[in-house]
């Protein structure tokens, strides 16, 4: 008799365990599986600090002979206070899933992570990572659209055309990290202040130290450093006894 | 055995005799000695420092780390700022550059700002209570603390409490100050900045004392129910109107309006537009080259806005204006608004024929709708007349009978520091100040429908950019001594004098450049352009501005100026605009013989690479940025290049001309190549 009552209130017990846990928004279900999800815009996008990123981030989420799928559960996770909205939902009719990514308070690169599920519930994601910059590195960002852009981005926009392909000596993009990790501060430094002919360079880069203020020139270093791709790592202090 | 028993026996355990009693006093008092010691040692704080002592062990520089580290309670007490902060005490690396790998709080190194945290402390930007000494108590908002720690997307705020200028480093602050004139906010709200000046609006929202001769009363109607459906661009936010409102406020306005001309046009103009393709088409034309682009969108095929923004867009203009109005208003914008920031083109009949043709064929049939209103009545008039009070039209616009409201809505100078306690937040709102500012932006009638604030179409940028602004509002910004206060320098009243100052407020030369003090952003700033260009190119640039710099896209339009108009403002511009730096046609150093013009083509060639922004030879150099130069010696004077070469923010701050500080030999070296440039301009109009 007491054995069947302990059962009765066992079960009961379990089920409003269960029942508990869908409580709040319902998740959407997938109507569909996908095998892979791709990045489609929005990657390395360079915004302040805890600010939301200009462009929304967007993924796809395609089956195994690479035709998007719609209605695919995508989910965004991040590390490091990465907000989403929403930070999940379904694929629209193109495949697509767009979300709105707020970076967290501490400036340094952030990798955010979409994942979707196939059929058999085995997991595929795709990294994407983004940028966020600190006051010093926002200032860069600035004084670059200013005095820098037009000749380093050989993009143009509508607003501004860009001189870059005018050039002989093509200027590296400020993203450039293969080419700009291995120079030491102090040289780029020298290279901004001075300007190229004086570094055996070309004269092309012309020398801004007494356009800009040294302030303003470490920004900008600090600005390249903070998106340089792959990420820019500092040598840190040596120590004799080291 | 009872309960007194039992006590008894206890008692005479305890203190039966003298030396138990003696005993038990002393263990108790032990006790209590040890609560204070024990309290000590689990504090939060010193958690910290122990794990920072850890963290620190192990690395190659930890003698010097551990040796600069100062164990106990630390404070940062400046009097004068009202700072006594203790976040020092577990934010132990703040100053310690060489931790820059570690992400672990609270032993980051603060990252590099302009300012020196020993001079200013951590609470004037980073808000929160500084004396607290547990995570929960100087980070949270707690019973007896408001404030929490401000997050880092709306930082630039805390600059906003001294910083009343434009920095290059808080661009989102200064969007947000921005908005606030441009969107009509301060027209509403006052909000005065910590050094007591109210902020102004930017925004030009225009007189509706005659609207009725520039509109009908179906385009208010349409616009009222939804301005961004005429123009995306609009500033004017959506009122949510009932369609009876719409009706009766639409009512009113046609009912108030006056004729603004008095006993006609001073001058014929045409009534209606030739109404032919070809016409059309002309116009098109006309509408380029007199680069009304510059300051005018309008949506292309592809539904992209194309032009500037210091004018309305005219995707749909064709759909507003009646065709009197605006024939009269492309004659002389200023018969019908004295304000405008719209130049007065001396157009001929003919090309304003052409002109109106091509802007009445800017239609959209989708707007209007089909809806044709009755003829209004009387108490629908009276009812739109009360309406236009309730919701504060006047506050942005002149409407006859209404008088501008005084604080209309609330004053939020210092709406960065309101108490949480006095604020009703909507459901679903979280319970921070930020949180609440951005609900009440991107939503105001979710806090009640009864509320007047009308929906902003805004993106989220946008918001954030407000939300930073308002957040700059503190009590602390206005306690703050005032001498660290950077104020912001306001335009000047400069205006030009005489015949040729008449002049250029006709043109509104001052809605683009910038004299003296005031003026536009759009073009050059002028106010040494007497020292810089020759007089007989001046004419002819006044007459028709060709463009000198190639990649340039607001472009200056052509005003069809006649021969006396233009020597009048060369004249002016010629006398009046020089530096008193040095003289223009006086003996200089400038001036040298011809045998230097070799030299100079080797230094702007090689030393000094000028071809990578400017263009000499057309056929060889590209340079996009800076104006092209084939026609320099006909166009500058010789000694304004010489000093340009030496320091062009000095003549021109802002320019993207860098200052070289050139010596005087290269410098006269390059003078004399550039002035040796004389090519001839290039034939017909303005190149597109």
């Amino acid at each position: 008799m007491s054995r069947t009552w302990l059962s009765i209130v066992a079960t009961v017990a379990l089920t409003s365990a269960c029942a508990r846990r869908p409580a709040g928004p319902a998740e959407p279900q997938p109507k569909a599986f996908g095998a892979a999800v791709v990045s489609v815009s929005g990657e390395k996008q360079a915004a302040g600090v805890g600010a939301q990123l200009d462009q929304p981030v967007v993924v796809q989420v395609n089956d195994a002979k690479g035709t998007a799928v719609a209605g695919a559960l995508v989910r965004f996770t991040g590390a490091g206070g990465v907000g989403f909205q929403p930070d999940h939902g379904l694929t629209g009719a193109d495949g697509q899933f767009t979300t709105n990514v707020g970076l967290g308070s501490a400036s340094g690169w952030y990798r955010i992570v979409a994942t979707t599920q196939d059929s058999t519930g085995k997991a595929a994601e795709v990294q994407i990572d983004e940028v966020a910059l600190g006051y010093q590195e926002r200032l860069g960002q600035k004084l670059n659209e200013i005095h820098c852009i037009r000749c380093h981005d050989s993009e143009s926009t509508a607003e501004r055309v860009s001189n870059h392909d005018n050039l002989e000596a093509k200027p590296h993009a400020f993203t450039d990290g293969a080419i700009l990790n291995p120079m030491s501060d102090a040289a780029l430094i020298a290279m901004i202040g001075h300007g190229g002919a004086a570094l055996n360079k070309s004269a092309e880069m012309p020398p801004y130290a007494n356009t800009l203020t040294r302030v303003e020139i470490e920004a900008l270093v600090a600005y390249l450093r903070a998106v340089a791709d792959p990420p820019y790592r500092p040598q840190g202090i040596f120590y004799a006894s080291n | 055995m009872n309960l007194r028993q039992k006590i008894g026996a206890a008692w005479r355990l305890l203190f039966g005799e003298s030396a138990r009693a003696f005993g038990t006093l002393s263990v108790v008092l032990l006790a209590l000695l040890a609560i204070v010691p024990a309290k000590d040692h689990f504090r939060e704080w010193l958690r910290y420092q122990k794990q920072y002592l850890g963290l620190v062990r192990g690395r190659s520089d930890a003698t010097s780390l551990t040796r600069r580290f100062q164990g106990g309670l630390q404070q940062t007490w400046l009097p004068a700022l009202d700072v006594v902060d203790r976040c020092t005490t577990c934010h132990a690396a703040l100053k310690e550059a060489t931790l820059i790998d570690v992400k672990q709080q609270p032993f980051r190194p603060h990252p590099a700002i302009p300012h020196n945290l020993t001079e200013f402390g951590c609470v004037i930007c980073h808000r929160g209570q500084g004396a607290a000494t547990s995570v929960e108590e100087a980070h949270r908002s707690t019973k007896s603390w408001e404030e929490p720690i401000l997050p880092a997307r709306y930082m630039e705020a805390s600059c906003g409490q001294c910083h009343l200028d434009r920095l290059t480093g808080t661009p989102l602050l200064n969007q947000g100050r921005r908005t606030l004139a441009q969107y009509g906010c301060v027209r509403c709200h006052v909000i005065r900045t910590p050094d007591g000046i109210a902020m102004t609006g930017a925004d030009d929202p225009p007189s509706l004392e005659h609207i009725a001769e520039k509109t009908s009363r179906e385009w208010i109607a349409a616009w009222l129910k939804n301005p961004q459906a005429y123009a995306g661009s609009a500033t004017m936010p959506n009122f949510q109107l009932p369609d009876e409102d719409i009706r009766d406020i639409s009512a009113f306005l046609i009912a108030q309006s006056t004729p603004y001309l008095k006993g006609g046009s001073p001058v014929p103009v045409p009534t209606a537009a030739p109404d032919d393709a070809a016409a059309v088409q002309q116009g098109a034309s006309l509408y380029g080259e007199s680069f009304c682009a510059s300051c005018h969108a309008t949506q292309n095929a592809a539904g992209t806005l194309v032009g500037g923004t210091l004018g309305p867009e005219l995707t749909r203009v064709g759909s507003k204006v009646k065709p009197a109005w605006l024939a009269e208003w492309l004659r002389d914008p200023k018969t019908y608004d004295p304000e405008t920031a719209m130049p007065h083109y001396r157009l001929d009949a003919k090309q304003l024929g052409l002109l109106m043709g091509f802007l009445e064929s800017k239609t959209d049939s989708d707007f209007l709708g089909s809806a044709h209103p009755d003829a209004p009545t009387k108490p629908q008039i009276e009812h739109g007349q009360k309406l236009v009070i309730e919701r504060g039209c006047a506050a942005c616009h002149e409407i006859n009978g209404i008088k501008r409201p005084d604080d209309f809505a609330p004053e939020l100078t210092l709406v960065g520091s309101r108490p949480l306690a006095k604020i009703l937040f909507a459901p679903g709102v979280p319970h921070t100040l930020a949180d609440y500012i951005g609900a009440k932006i991107r939503q105001p009638r979710s806090f009640g429908n009864s509320l007047k604030m009308p929906q902003y179409t805004l993106a989220p940028q946008q918001v954030d950019a407000l939300e930073t602004a308002l957040l700059a509002q503190t009590e602390r910004a206005q306690t703050l001594p005032a001498s660290l206060r950077v104020v912001a320098q306001g335009p000047s009243n400069y205006r030009a004098a005489g015949k040729a100052g008449q002049l250029m407020d006709d043109m509104r030369c001052l809605s683009c450049h910038a004299i003296n003090g005031r003026g536009g952003v759009m073009a050059p700033e002028l106010t040494w352009e007497g020292s810089s260009v020759q007089r007989t190119w001046l004419v002819n640039f006044l007459k028709n501005p060709n463009t000198l710099r190639p990649a340039l896209i607001r472009r200056m339009p052509k005003f069809y100026m006649t021969d006396a108009e233009a020597n009048t403002l060369a004249d002016y511009i010629a006398t009046v605009y020089q530096t008193p730096d040095f003289d223009r046609d006086g003996p200089d150093a400038a001036h040298a013989g011809s045998s230097d013009v070799e030299h100079g083509k080797e230094l702007f060639y090689g030393k000094y690479a000028c071809q990578s922004c400017h263009i000499v030879d057309p056929d060889k150099d590209k340079g996009y940025i800076g104006p092209t130069l084939t026609q320099a010696g006909v166009r500058l004077n010789a000694a304004w290049v010489f000093h340009w070469l030496k320091n062009a923010q000095s003549l021109r701050p802002g320019t993207l001309e860098l200052v070289w500080k050139m010596s005087d030999d290269d410098a006269r070296a390059i003078t004399a190549f550039l002035m040796a440039q004389k090519a001839a301009p290039p034939k017909g109009g303005p190149q597109k």
